[in-house]
């Protein structure tokens, strides 16, 4: 009996051009566009999580006194605070949309691997939440008259940024399929980002309050680290969590 | 045979407790704080304890995911909520002590602080078991977050230390100060004891999983019927 | 030669087995279809054999490898009880995200393909949350067969198909068959299942009750099986 297209045995340029066309960069890439692209067709996570920022940024108003200069300390804080809360409305949806349809055990069927899908779910949620942070940084600056120096702020907002972002991702796998999802996943990720959200606080608040960052490399070292290290445990990790 | 072993080191436990609480009431009142400080004893053991338990869950969980042995999964969470047991006593022995020492309930102590965090941790830990229903998904899923809240813990104390030099707060016990050789000794010896109380608790709970599994196979094999 | 073993496996739910020392093989060219009652297992075992689980004990083989093997994974195809595509994409979309997760030559022109073959053509650049029952049951199928899988792994695929659906499911496979792949699929739709079939399974609480070829008998009399070997 004829037997076409058995398992592909090595051979030539066909099998080469195969392995090209599968690189794992290649795989994150199409992981990544398709997030972003049914993303941006509806915006639900987007738009909720931009109109979420904007209310607690106004809710402020009338808990502090950021008129004050003492307050303005404080201001790092605050930001992160907001970044958190919000970025969570998108990590929540990141391995939520796999859900309806059983998109899931598509994915995971596909010759994809694990860490090739994190990474690109996690980029696509990193490109996400840093949109909503730097839409978040003019307003806020509008509001408070807070502004910080571009290019240092935009490495804490990379680097912070990046830790929620890993660790959203993950335990957005972790979460995907238990009741009260909504509710587990922020009550899950805030403790577990405790050093990476206080690292980009303080150093937030030092921005605020004039000083560099270089001064006291510090946090950032704790920053970077944080993020090399969960980065790591994550792609380690995540095919267990995926096929166990 | 396994119930005698837990007796005895249950009964060993308590006369090793006994004996301590004896001597601690012997020692005179620390100078500057009086006769409150001597809740060191237990305050601190009970967070070493809890440190412990989290390196014992970490292994259990490392070794479920290796062995897919559901008696690691079991050893996993039995000793993970001794250990939150004895976090939460490290937290209320500091609340107290804050209280009699500076009249406020809290205070933000660099200790205390990654105690409170690592116990927040933890107990994320058994919400994600509490949430998931299906026993192997549950066990898998639980045993990942274990490894990552373990890795955590050195990078949440030392940041939380680093935060509190920068912003100086209250201090409870700083390490500058003299604390007396017999007085350690005690110490460990309290730490032991708790370690074998640990150990006991532990275990009970281990019976309780054991159970309760067979409980649920039952249960599932009746509904198949 | 054998493209499916299922040697001795085990699945496990925490301690309660819903799969038991099951032991199937299938030839290439073989349409084996898997029957029993709800519950029986037969769910759970095409998703171990698809790789989505691993068995407790014992071992599946797909052309002699592991199912997660990335270039096993390559040669399998699936469709389980969700249609796997996504609302929000359009079919065409659709079609080249999973020919390039595949790592198909020609994303494209694959995709274009399979949507004539399924009759999508006219509404390729359509949303498929707008799609019809039908409509989307045709896109899983051409998802499925869009990489020219060897192994077809079906999860009950004519529940809820409409007739041009169907028809379209039965061509697709006797065509399939011909090539010389293989299929497994679960049913409770014996007769348009057992015409297609050259082998039956039935599987009882997780364990394999009967195994063997096809015969008229069972096409003409599709609970012949459940009376002779069931419970």
């Amino acid at each position: 009996m004829a037997v076409a297209n058995e398992t592909p045995v090595a051979a030539g340029k066909g099998a080469a051009a195969e392995r090209r066309r599968s690189s794992f960069a290649r795989l994150v890439f199409v992981i990544l566009a398709k997030d972003l692209r049914a993303e941006l067709r509806t915006k639900e996570a987007v738009n909720a999580s931009l109109a979420f920022a904007v209310v607690i940024l106004v809710l402020f108003n009338f808990a502090f006194d950021l008129d004050d200069p003492a307050t303005r300390m404080i201001v790092g804080g605050l930001l992160w605070l907001v970044f958190a809360f919000a970025g969570t409305l998108v990590l929540n949806r990141s391995f939520a949309r796999e859900l309806p349809n059983d998109c899931l055990d598509a994915l995971v069927a596909a010759p994809v691997s694990g860490a090739a899908l994190f990474l690109g779910k996690a980029l696509a949620n990193y490109v996400l939440v840093l949109a909503v942070e730097l839409v978040s940084l003019p307003v806020f600056g509008i509001f408070y008259n807070v502004w910080f120096p571009f290019g240092q702020m935009l490495i804490v907002l990379s680097l912070g940024t990046w830790g929620i972002t890993v660790i959203g991702t993950v335990f957005s796998a972790l979460t995907v399929n238990i009741r009260l999802r909504e509710v587990m996943l922020p009550m899950l990720t805030y403790p577990m980002l405790v050093p990476a959200l206080m690292a980009a606080m303080v150093m937030t608040a030092d921005l605020a309050a004039g000083t560099s960052i270089w001064n006291q490399m510090t946090w950032l070292k704790v920053l970077v680290g944080f993020d090399v290290l969960y980065t790591a445990a994550a792609l380690a990790l995540v095919e267990t969590v995926l096929v166990g | 045979m396994r119930e005698k072993i837990l007796y005895g080191l249950g009964v060993v436990a308590l006369l090793l407790l006994a004996r301590n609480i004896y001597v601690i009431a012997g020692f005179p009142p620390e100078a500057a704080q009086g006769a409150i400080f001597k809740i060191i004893f237990f305050h601190v053991p009970a967070a070493m304890t809890g440190m412990v338990a989290g390196t014992v869950a970490m292994i259990a969980s490392v070794l479920f995911l290796v062995t897919k042995n559901f008696k690691y999964d079991a050893l996993a969470v039995a000793v993970t909520e001794v250990g939150l047991a004895f976090l939460a006593a490290n937290l209320v022995t500091g609340s107290l002590w804050g209280r009699v020492i500076w009249g406020i309930w809290w205070t933000w102590d660099a200790r205390l602080t990654s105690a409170l965090v690592c116990w927040l941790l933890y107990a994320g830990y058994l919400m994600l078991r509490h949430a998931i229903e299906e026993p192997t998904q549950r066990a898998t899923f639980a045993a990942v977050f274990s490894i990552f809240a373990f890795l955590d813990i050195p990078i949440v104390i030392m940041s939380i230390r680093w935060f509190r030099t920068q912003h100086p707060g209250p201090v409870f016990f700083s390490s500058t100060g003299s604390f007396p050789h017999d007085w350690t000794m005690v110490m460990m010896w309290n730490w032991l004891a708790l370690l074998m109380l640990g150990t006991v608790m532990t275990m009970i709970r281990l019976r309780q999983e054991e159970t309760q599994r067979e409980i649920d196979y039952v249960r599932r094999m009746a509904h198949a019927l | 030669m054998t493209a499916v073993t299922v040697d001795g496996v085990w699945k496990f739910y925490g301690d309660y087995p819903a799969l038991r020392d099951v032991r199937l093989d299938a030839d290439a060219g073989a349409c084996l279809a898997l029957i029993g009652r709800n519950g029986a297992g037969k769910t759970t075992l095409l998703r171990t054999i698809a790789g989505f689980s691993k068995p407790g004990k014992g071992a599946i083989r797909i052309f002699g490898q592991e199912p997660r093997e990335t270039e096993t994974r390559r040669n399998i195809g699936v469709i389980g009880h969700g249609i796997a595509v996504y609302d929000e994409l359009s079919a065409y979309e659709n079609l080249t995200l999973y020919a390039r997760l595949y790592g198909l030559a020609d994303p494209r022109r694959a995709a274009l393909e399979w949507l004539e073959q399924t009759g999508l053509e006219r509404v390729r650049d359509g949303l498929v949350r707008e799609f019809s029952r039908g409509m989307r049951q045709r896109l899983a199928v051409a998802r499925a067969f869009l990489h020219n899988p060897s192994v077809l792994l079906l999860d009950e695929p004519f529940t809820a198909l409409d007739d041009r659906a169907i028809a379209v499911l039965q061509r697709l496979l006797r065509e399939a068959l011909a090539n010389g792949k293989t299929v497994i699929m679960s049913t409770h739709q014996l007769r348009e299942a057992l015409e297609l079939s050259t082998h039956v399974a039935l599987l009882n609480r997780g364990a394999v009750a009967f195994h063997g070829a096809c015969t008229a008998e069972m096409v003409a009399d599709p609970g012949w099986v459940y009376a002779r070997y069931g419970d």
